[in-house]
C-alpha cells in the first residue's frame, strides 16, 4: 500500500501519487457528500414536493412544503372527507442537486435575460471582471510605487504609514454612500470601493515586504560604488520582487472579496446582480453556477500567476524556464541565436 | 622536541622583502580610529586608537579575540560605518562613505541571486560607467581568471559556497579597486574548501596589482596568507602588536609545518589567549561515572 506509507509523518513530503490522490479527494469528498444528500431520499430531504394536490386549497403540484405541514394539511383534508395530497420527499429549493447545477453552468449562459436591456450572464461576468481589474490596477499604480518608497526610505514611511494605518481600519463599505455622492451611480463608485479596500492594505504590505530586502546585498552594492538610485532600482526592488509578486496575488484575492460589496453600491450590477436576480426567481441552480464560476475565475487567475512567476523569476526555480529561453532566442543578440541549444549540448562545453 | 626559534628572526631575503615593502607608497592609513556604540550603561568602546599603515601590494590580516571589533574596523574602512573619532585615509583622502575604490568580500554570500554569475561581475563595472558590451567582455575575462567562465550563465544559487565566494572576489576586483577588504570571507566554508580558497586567493593576489586587508579569526589562515598581521586586543579593541610574518613567499601548503610558521603562530596564539597555558577551568567538573570501575 504505497498510499498509506508515511501519510501522517510530520512535515514529511508526500509522494507525487499521494499528492495527486489528495488533490482529487479534496474536491471529490464535498461533492460526494452533496450528491449523497441530494440523491438518497432518506438522507435529509426535509420537505415534500407535491405531485398531486388532491382536494387541498392551499397547495398546487410542484410546491414544496415541509413534512409536518404536509401531514397537518392532509389530516385536515381527511377530516373533511376530501382526497389527500400526494407527494415525494424533496430537498428545499436552495439545495439543488449536483446535476442541476452542472446543467445550469451551461444554461445560465444560454438563457436570455428576462427583460430587454438586461445583461446576459456572460456580460455580467465580464462587467465584474472589468470592475475588479480596473480597481486593482488603479490601486496598484499608486500603491506599489508608494509602498516601495515607504519601504526603502524611512522619510516616506513616517510621512505616509501612520495615516494609512489609521484609514486601514475603516471598513471599505463605509465609503459607499460618499463614493456615490461624489462619483455618481455608475461604475466609478464601485471601482472606488475596490481601490479603497485594496490600497490601504496594499501600501503597508508592499512597504513591509520592501523592508525585508537583505541589508547585506545593499551593503555589497554600496561597496561596488552604486548610488542611491541604482541601489533602489537594481538591488532593493529586484531582491524583493518575487515576494512583492506574491503579495500582489494575495491582494488580488482581496480585491475580489470587495467586489460583492462594490457591486451593490449605487445600482446593482455584474455577478451580484445576476445572483440576486436568480435568487428572486428561485433559480438556485443558477446562483450556485455563478458562485462556482467566480471560484473558477479566481483559481484560474491564481494558477496562471503562479505559473507566470516561475517564468519571470528563474533564479527562484534555480534554472531558466521554457518561456525565458524562448524570449532569449527571440529578443537576444543576433549572433546568439540558438546559443542555448549549442551551449547545452556541444561536447567541448560539457568537458573540461 | 626542538624549541621553536624566535618569530622575529628572519632570513635576509625575507628581511629585504619587508624593507622593500615599507618603501612602497602608503595606500591606506588609519589614524587613531575610535568607535563607540551606545549601550544602556553609557557608550561602549569597541575600537580605541587603532592606527596602521597599508603599503602598496601588501597583504595585511587583522586578527584578534572574538568581540575585539575586527569586523567593525573593516566595516569602517569600507565606509559602511563611521568612526566616532579618528580618520581613514585612502591615497591621502579621507574615507567617509562606501565607494568602488574599496572592494569588499563578505562572510555571508552576497551575490545578487537574481543575476547570473556574469551579470553579478558586471554590476560594479556598469556602475563605473562601462557600456553593457564592454562590461560583459571584462566580466568574462574576470571569470576566466577565477576559472569559472563556464558558469557565466548560472545563477548563484546553483553554485557551491566556495564557487560563490570566488565569484564574489571577482565581482569585488572587477571595478579595479585600490584595496580589497575581506571580512572573514572563508568563514562559512568547510576546511578543505577553505584551504583551496586560501591558495587560490594567494594566486590571484600574486597575479593582480591589488592590496588586501583580510579579517579572520583563524590563526593559520592569517599567518599563511599575510605579510603583516595586525593583532587586536579585546575590550577595548586596541592594536596589540603588528607582526611581520617571517615565512618566505611564494607560500606553499607545506610551509604550515616550518619552524618560522609555527613560531609565529605560537606567538600570536599567546598574544590573543595570554593565559591559556596557566588557565584552569573556572568550573568544577563533577564525576558522574565513578573512577573505581574504570581504573
Amino acid at each position: 500500500m504505497t498510499l498509506r506509507q508515511g501519510c501522517f509523518a510530520i512535515r514529511k513530503k508526500l509522494t507525487r501519487r499521494q499528492e495527486g490522490t489528495l488533490l482529487v479527494l479534496s474536491f471529490v469528498l464535498p461533492l460526494a457528500l452533496w450528491a449523497a444528500v441530494s440523491y438518497t431520499p432518506f438522507l435529509y430531504h426535509p420537505d415534500m414536493r407535491i405531485t398531486d394536490a388532491g382536494d387541498s386549497l392551499l397547495c398546487a403540484p410542484g410546491d414544496r412544503i415541509d413534512r409536518s405541514g404536509f401531514e397537518r394539511e392532509n389530516k385536515a383534508i381527511l377530516e373533511n372527507g376530501g382526497v389527500p395530497m400526494r407527494g415525494v420527499r424533496a430537498n428545499p429549493a436552495w439545495l439543488p442537486a449536483p446535476h442541476e447545477v452542472a446543467a445550469a453552468l451551461v444554461t445560465a449562459f444560454k438563457t436570455p435575460p428576462r427583460r430587454d436591456g438586461e445583461p446576459w450572464f456572460h456580460q455580467s461576468i465580464a462587467h465584474s471582471i472589468r470592475v475588479v481589474f480596473l480597481g486593482f490596477l488603479l490601486s496598484s499604480l499608486l500603491g506599489v510605487p508608494l509602498g516601495i518608497l515607504c519601504g526603502a526610505f524611512p522619510f516616506f514611511e513616517r510621512l505616509f504609514e501612520p495615516v494609512v494605518e489609521f484609514i486601514r481600519y475603516f471598513p471599505a463599505p463605509v465609503f459607499a454612500t460618499l463614493a456615490v455622492a461624489i462619483l455618481g451611480i455608475n461604475d466609478a463608485p464601485k471601482v472606488a470601493i475596490i481601490v479603497i479596500g485594496t490600497f490601504f492594505q496594499q501600501l503597508p504590505m508592499i512597504a513591509n515586504t520592501t523592508r525585508q530586502a537583505d541589508p547585506a546585498l545593499i551593503e555589497a552594492a554600496q561597496t561596488l560604488g552604486a548610488g542611491r538610485k541604482r541601489i533602489l532600482m537594481r538591488v532593493v526592488i529586484p531582491s524583493v520582487l518575487p515576494k512583492l509578486y506574491k503579495d500582489m496575488r494575495i491582494l488580488l484575492g482581496w480585491a475580489w472579496t470587495y467586489l460583492i460589496v462594490a457591486e451593490v453600491v449605487g445600482t446593482t450590477t455584474g455577478i451580484s446582480w445576476f445572483i440576486t436576480q436568480q435568487a428572486k426567481y428561485r433559480n438556485f441552480a443558477n446562483v450556485y453556477a455563478a458562485i462556482v464560476i467566480i471560484g473558477c475565475i479566481g483559481l484560474a487567475c491564481d494558477m496562471f500567476l503562479a505559473w507566470f512567476a516561475k517564468q519571470i523569476f528563474p533564479w527562484e526555480a534555480g534554472c531558466r524556464t521554457r518561456l525565458y529561453r524562448i524570449f532569449a532566442e527571440v529578443f537576444g543578440p543576433r549572433d546568439q541565436v540558438f546559443s542555448f541549444t549549442l551551449k547545452k549540448h556541444s561536447p567541448e562545453n560539457v568537458e573540461e | 622536541m626542538e624549541p621553536l626559534p624566535d618569530y622575529k628572526q628572519m632570513t635576509p631575503e625575507v628581511r629585504d622583502r619587508f624593507v622593500r615593502l615599507k618603501r612602497r607608497p602608503v595606500i591606506m592609513e588609519g589614524i587613531r580610529v575610535c568607535k563607540e556604540f551606545p549601550a544602556s550603561d553609557g557608550p561602549r568602546t569597541v575600537l580605541k586608537d587603532v592606527s596602521f599603515r597599508l603599503h602598496h601590494r601588501e597583504f595585511l590580516s587583522i586578527i584578534g579575540p572574538s568581540g575585539c571589533g575586527k569586523s567593525t574596523l573593516i566595516r569602517i574602512l569600507a565606509g559602511l560605518e563611521t568612526a566616532t573619532s579618528g580618520e581613514i585615509l585612502l591615497d591621502g583622502k579621507a574615507v567617509t562613505k562606501p565607494g568602488a575604490e574599496r572592494g569588499m568580500v563578505f562572510q555571508k554570500y552576497t551575490l545578487f541571486p537574481w543575476l547570473t554569475v556574469c551579470r553579478n561581475v558586471m554590476f560594479g563595472l556598469e556602475t563605473a560607467g562601462y557600456s553593457r558590451d564592454g562590461a560583459e567582455n571584462m566580466a568574462l575575462q574576470w571569470l576566466d581568471i577565477i576559472g569559472l567562465e563556464k558558469y557565466a550563465d548560472y545563477y548563484p544559487g546553483q553554485l557551491s559556497g566556495g564557487m560563490q565566494q570566488r565569484v564574489a572576489i571577482a565581482r569585488a576586483l572587477a571595478p579595479q579597486p585600490r584595496v580589497l577588504l575581506m571580512d572573514e570571507p572563508f568563514g562559512a566554508l568547510d576546511a578543505q574548501t577553505r584551504a583551496q580558497m586560501q591558495n587560490y586567493l594567494l594566486e590571484v593576489w600574486h597575479n593582480i596589482d591589488i592590496t588586501v586587508i583580510f579579517v579572520t579569526h583563524d590563526l593559520d589562515e592569517a599567518v599563511y596568507l599575510s605579510d603583516r598581521i595586525l593583532a587586536l586586543k579585546a575590550n577595548p579593541g586596541e592594536v596589540n602588536e603588528v607582526i611581520e610574518v617571517p615565512v618566505p613567499r611564494p607560500r606553499a601548503p607545506d610551509m604550515l609545518l616550518s619552524p618560522e610558521f609555527q613560531a609565529t603562530r605560537r606567538h600570536i596564539d599567546e598574544l590573543i589567549n595570554p593565559n591559556r597555558r596557566a588557565q584552569k577551568p573556572d568550573f568544577k567538573i563533577i564525576n558522574m561515572v565513578g573512577t573505581r570501575n574504570y581504573l
